[in-house]
């Protein structure tokens, strides 16, 4: 036996178990989901009720329905005898036409997407495996956070440094939180507080942003000189540092020789204390809302104007010969069309505005509000930051308890949208 | 709904440049007259402009030049909205996020139409296209010859005064396309409307349609009913085009009033003596005790006809004869029956006509 034979066989054994163990893998795996989906008790179910269907055609047990049979004019058929069948008030026919009724198997939907992806359960063991490296990078960093902040929130006086503990508790940390100045409530000397802020941005800026985005997306899709310069136009801000801009924003805001307040002078309007020493609240967080409008928008504007050249040509086309106006084919066509587009981005941005941070420090610095405010700007991120950077014991236990709150609140929203979703969003 | 709504083509050209400032002529000079209230194709190969013509009576596509007239009217600057034209897409385009209903009333919302008289036309287009169970289902949802219907039914719905279908049953399949043809062709007799129809499937075309324009490189080659554009073709490509199996073309010549392929004295024909292209459909040949030889390669029978293939001169021909006349003949005899030897000329391939009364 020469060299290249036993290579030959080394790699042949070794494909071979790895077939072996792959089959059992994945075949375990699929074992394991038809058990816990109960299949055979569906299949056994299917078949009760196909034979109900040949009963009601009089056929004999080993006719196919799902060969020989319309399912769409089986549907109308009983459909109609039981409308007939409801004036004649005989329950036993009722009954029995309903149980009829209740075997058709599901109307089949088509759903037409342009990435038509298919994958069973038995495709797992491959996908584990490709899916490894992303899994271990998020299980470090954020998998173990997440689980950490669980366990750091039923602590008191945990000290990161050695690790100790005083007690535990529940819900002590929450109610710490929640009844803290600054948080939820104002505070005696202040005018807002964490939980506020971040609201004001997440329901101003989200919605506002991508109105705009949406009008500047389609006004990009209808020019067609200089589109591509406006689109790299639009995409900078993407591209751009977070923090630099937000300091051109507050050399932009500044009272004396500010970009803005100097072009307000040349209207005749006189300057605005933006955000200096003691500015109004509103000030300060119009600049902000701004700032984040603005910022958002880049990636926007890319998303929605990829999602409208995605649209068929031949529908603009049917409704130009169907005279429509221009302002009803936006309505009625490019924003159902892009719809589910529009809905990712709401939930992402909405998500993303609850995370606002950087902007803050951005514009306003660590202390978060104007020299000599009697208020914050922080946001509820910028609030578990500090009791982060705050190396007192017990603060751990506080920021996981503010992290989960915030959890809370974005979970809950973002079932709402998915709720609302289901309803609203076409396709 | 009553006026002449002809549709007249004049000169129409239309030339497309791309990025290298490349011309392609698309539509050449194209004269033609649809007349009102008839169903009429246009047929030809993939790129033959049919599409573009279609798109251009829609007003989708400007014309390079030439001119459109529907009836005395001319419309070759008028926007496709101001044309009152029903087009049917071939992918149908419907609007997916709407159900049948939306989608029908779609082209009525645009106009000032009463509701209850929409929601009214709506109903009696459905019921037009056999589709009145479908209404509140979405396209998603149905099949492609009830998607067909309804993009039918939506072009309908405001009354135009042309109908435009571009290739509408390419995307369905064989049984559905025989189904539509027919349903198509009636719902084109119940409402009268003029119709244009694009296809590139002869068979369709033949089928369907009152008249057939039979286009080639954007140039009209013949207008006229089908049967007489199978029967008296004007050029070879026409002769071509169309007929299942193709028709036989060879080159031979004539001598005094025989045709000639190399020896074989195939039929005769009244025309000058010289070299020609000649074609023969398959089904014009029969069986005849006192034609020609031939060697046959294979005989197949299907059903009713029979199918001889055979060589002449190193060229295979083919013979589509009745099967009960060859039945047990052990050498099969061919001639081709009266008139049915089509000449064309060597360089122009246009047809050459019989002298008359010689």
């Amino acid at each position: 036996m020469n060299k290249g034979n036993i290579l030959k066989r080394f790699f042949w054994s070794w494909k071979t178990n790895y077939n072996v163990l792959k089959r059992k893998v994945t075949g375990g795996i699929g074992k394991f989901f038809d058990k816990i989906t109960f299949k055979a008790k569906r299949t056994e179910k299917r078949l009760a009720q196909d034979q109900v269907i040949r009963e009601y055609l009089g056929k004999e047990p080993d006719y196919d329905i799902y060969i020989f049979e319309d399912f769409d004019e089986l549907r109308i058929r009983v459909d109609k005898e039981y409308e007939v069948l409801k004036e004649s008030n005989d329950p036993t026919k009722i009954a029995y036409i309903r149980k009829v009724h209740k075997a058709l198997p599901p109307i089949k939907k088509v759903i037409e997407r342009r990435f038509k992806t298919k994958t069973t359960f038995r495709q797992w063991g491959k996908a584990l495996l490709y899916l490894g490296p992303v899994l271990i990078l998020l299980g470090i960093f954020t998998f173990y956070p997440i689980f950490n902040s669980f366990r750091l929130v039923v602590y008191t006086g945990y000290n990161a440094s050695d690790g100790t503990i005083a007690g535990y508790t529940l819900i002590g940390n929450f109610v710490t939180v929640l009844t803290e100045s600054n948080f939820l409530l104002p505070s005696s000397h202040t005018q807002s507080s964490v939980v506020i802020n971040t609201l004001v941005i997440v329901f101003v800026s989200v919605p506002i942003s991508v109105v705009i985005s949406l009008i500047i997306a389609v006004a990009l899709n209808s020019i067609k000189p200089l589109r591509n310069f406006f689109q790299t136009v639009f995409f900078l801000p993407y591209v751009t540092n977070t923090i630099a801009i937000g300091l051109v924003f507050a050399y932009m805001f500044k009272t004396d020789g500010g970009l803005v307040n100097n072009m307000l002078n040349a209207l005749g309007i006189g300057s605005v204390n933006w955000i200096g020493p003691r500015a109004g609240y509103w000030n300060a967080m119009s600049v902000l809302l701004i700032y984040s409008v603005w910022d958002s928008m880049a990636f926007k504007i890319m998303v929605f104007l990829s999602a409208i050249q995605g649209i068929d040509k031949q529908y603009y086309q049917a409704a130009q010969i169907d005279a429509t106006p221009k302002s009803r084919m936006f309505t009625k066509i490019t924003v159902p069309m892009i719809s589910p587009m529009v809905f990712y981005i709401v939930v992402t941005s909405i998500i993303g505005a609850f995370k606002t941070y950087s902007s803050v420090i951005a514009i306003f610095g660590d202390s978060g509000q104007p020299a000599g405010a009697t208020y914050t700007l922080k946001t509820i991120v910028f609030y578990i930051y500090d009791y982060m950077n705050n190396s007192t014991p017990g603060n751990l236990s506080l920021a996981a308890a503010s992290s989960i709150i915030l959890f809370a609140i974005i979970l809950m929203l973002t079932l709402v949208q998915m709720w609302v979703g289901k309803k609203r969003v076409h396709y | 709904m009553n006026r002449i709504m002809e549709v007249r083509l004049q000169k129409l050209t239309k030339v497309f440049v791309d990025k290298q400032k490349k011309e392609t002529r698309a539509v050449d000079r194209l004269d033609v007259v649809i007349p009102d209230g008839k169903l009429i194709s246009l047929l030809g190969p993939s790129g033959c402009g049919k599409s573009t013509t279609l798109f251009m009576i829609a007003g989708l596509h400007k014309p390079t030049s030439g001119k459109i007239f529907f009836g005395d009217e001319e419309v070759t600057k008028l926007a496709p909205e101001k044309r009152g034209i029903g087009l049917v897409f071939q992918n149908y385009a419907l609007y997916p996020h709407m159900t049948v209903r939306q989608n029908i009333l779609f082209p009525l919302e645009n106009m000032a139409i009463k509701r209850e008289d929409a929601e009214a036309r709506v109903l009696e287009m459905a019921t037009l296209v056999d589709i009145q169970e479908l209404l509140e289902r979405k396209p998603g949802q149905l099949s492609g010859g009830q998607q067909q219907r309804v993009a039918i039914a939506r072009a309908l719905v405001k009354k135009p005064r042309v109908l435009l279908l571009d290739e509408p049953l390419s995307n369905l399949d064989a049984r559905l396309r025989l189904q539509m043809r027919e349903e198509i062709k009636r719902i084109q007799r119940e409402t009268k409307i003029t119709t244009i129809f694009v296809t590139h499937d002869q068979e369709e075309a033949m089928s369907i349609s009152d008249e057939m324009v039979v286009m080639d490189t954007g140039v009209m080659q013949q207008m006229d009913k089908p049967q007489d554009l199978y029967n008296y073709p004007v050029n070879l490509f026409v002769a071509k085009f169309l007929g299942n199996p193709p028709i036989n073309t060879f080159e031979g010549f004539v001598k005094s009033n025989k045709v000639y392929f190399g020896d074989i004295v195939v039929g005769s024909k009244k025309i000058p003596d010289g070299k020609y292209t000649f074609g023969i459909r398959p089904e014009d040949f029969r069986v005849d005790p006192n034609g020609f030889n031939i060697s046959t390669r294979e005989v197949s029978h299907i059903g009713r006809d029979t199918m001889i293939t055979f060589h002449a001169e190193d060229q295979e021909l083919r013979a589509l004869v009745d099967s009960d006349d060859v039945k047990g003949l052990k050498e099969i005899k061919l001639g081709v029956k009266a008139g049915k030897i089509h000449a064309f000329d060597l360089e122009t391939g246009d047809v050459v006509k019989e002298k008359e009364g010689v």
